[in-house]
């Protein structure tokens, strides 16, 4: 009887710690322990300089991209935009990064009102050169400024990555701006759910 | 032209505006996505080309707008670019889009502040000299189509 007990307990406790360890089924790309963790010094769409700790405790959608884009950007920015709807009140515990490439251009009073038009969750940041470059090779990220167009303007081609932080600030998963809103929208459920 | 033609083409191309014809040809669904601060916008339609022979845009201009430039973006091995185009061709008893993610125009220097529920004038190009007018509405910065 008492073996019959324990045998009981032990497939109980088999059950429950298979059920907690079970592999979650994610659509976006896995980079779980092939990136490092968010770091990063930066200078936000207010004006204050900020670090990746200001952000701990909520889920980052890292996203790089430049206010002289009126094409690509703004889709994929819509795109978060409608995902943080779709979020409802949990769209409080993330945070979209819109990185810009182009420091240039981008100062912090025009990155405010290029993300201040598209959703309220959406933190520009901007930088030195340097400090952007330091960034974007951490993840990889690769950008360079086209040639100068007839009025003085120009084009800056850069990675198309979304990069989706846990709350603690490690690199979780990939998305790219061909993925679904609705993986998107699975996943981010599903880290919230799963992080501490 | 007399002042009569004027007013005619004006009613014409008010009445015209959504879709707009030329032969065999139409502008339909324009419009433009909003930005701040002066940048650059992007606007849209897709050209319908019901004749039997291709027919191609050649450029697109508007009063509302210093400079406006038939923009292509690409995304090659996952990084996304921006590439001027001079044309876009529409084949016979085809379509074109000008849409979020590829073919669009890049409208620069707006001449008046421009707002979103606002409608601004495109004038369309073709190959063949023919130009069609609409009339795009202004959409916010997150307006998903």
């Amino acid at each position: 009887m008492k073996r019959a007990v324990l045998l009981t307990m032990l497939a109980v406790l088999f059950a429950l710690g298979g059920c907690g360890s079970q592999a979650r089924v994610w659509r976006l790309t896995d980079v779980r322990g092939h990136l490092p963790d968010l770091a990063f010094t930066l200078t936000d769409d207010t004006g204050k300089v900020v670090d990746a700790a200001d952000f701990r405790g909520k889920l980052v959608l890292l996203y790089f991209g430049y206010t002289h884009c009126p094409d690509v950007c703004p889709l994929t920015l819509t795109h978060l935009h409608v995902l943080m709807q779709r979020l409802g009140p949990l769209a409080d515990r993330t945070r979209v990064l819109f990185v810009s490439v182009d420091p240039a251009r981008d100062t912090p009073a025009i990155l405010h009102a290029y993300v201040s038009a598209f959703d309220p969750h959406i933190t520009g940041l901007t930088g030195t050169p340097a400090q952007i470059e330091a960034l974007a090779k951490r993840y990889r990220v690769a950008y360079n400024r086209g040639p100068t167009l007839p009025g003085g303007g120009y084009e800056v081609a850069h990675s198309a990555g979304i990069y989706l932080f846990d709350r603690r600030g490690r690199a979780r998963l990939l998305a790219t701006d061909a993925d679904p809103i609705g993986a998107i929208e699975h996943d981010v459920r599903g880290l919230l759910g799963t992080a501490p | 032209m007399s002042r009569l033609q004027r007013i005619v083409l004006a009613f014409a191309a008010t009445v015209l505006a959504t879709p707009a014809f030329a032969a065999g040809i139409a502008v339909q669904q324009p419009w433009v996505r909003w930005l701040p601060a002066d940048l650059p916008a992007a606007g849209y339609a897709t050209l319908v080309n019901t004749g039997d022979m291709p027919v191609t845009l050649t450029g697109v201009s508007s009063p509302d707008y210093g400079a406006v430039m038939l923009h292509r973006s690409l995304n090659r091995g996952g990084m996304e670019r921006m590439v001027t185009v001079n044309s876009i061709p529409v084949p016979p008893h085809g379509r074109a889009a000008l849409a979020p993610g590829g073919y669009h125009l890049m409208l620069m220097q707006p001449r008046r502040a421009i707002r979103p529920g606002q409608q601004v004038t495109l004038t369309f190009t073709f190959g063949d000299g023919r130009t069609i007018t609409v009339q795009a509405p202004v959409r916010p910065a997150n307006a998903s189509g």
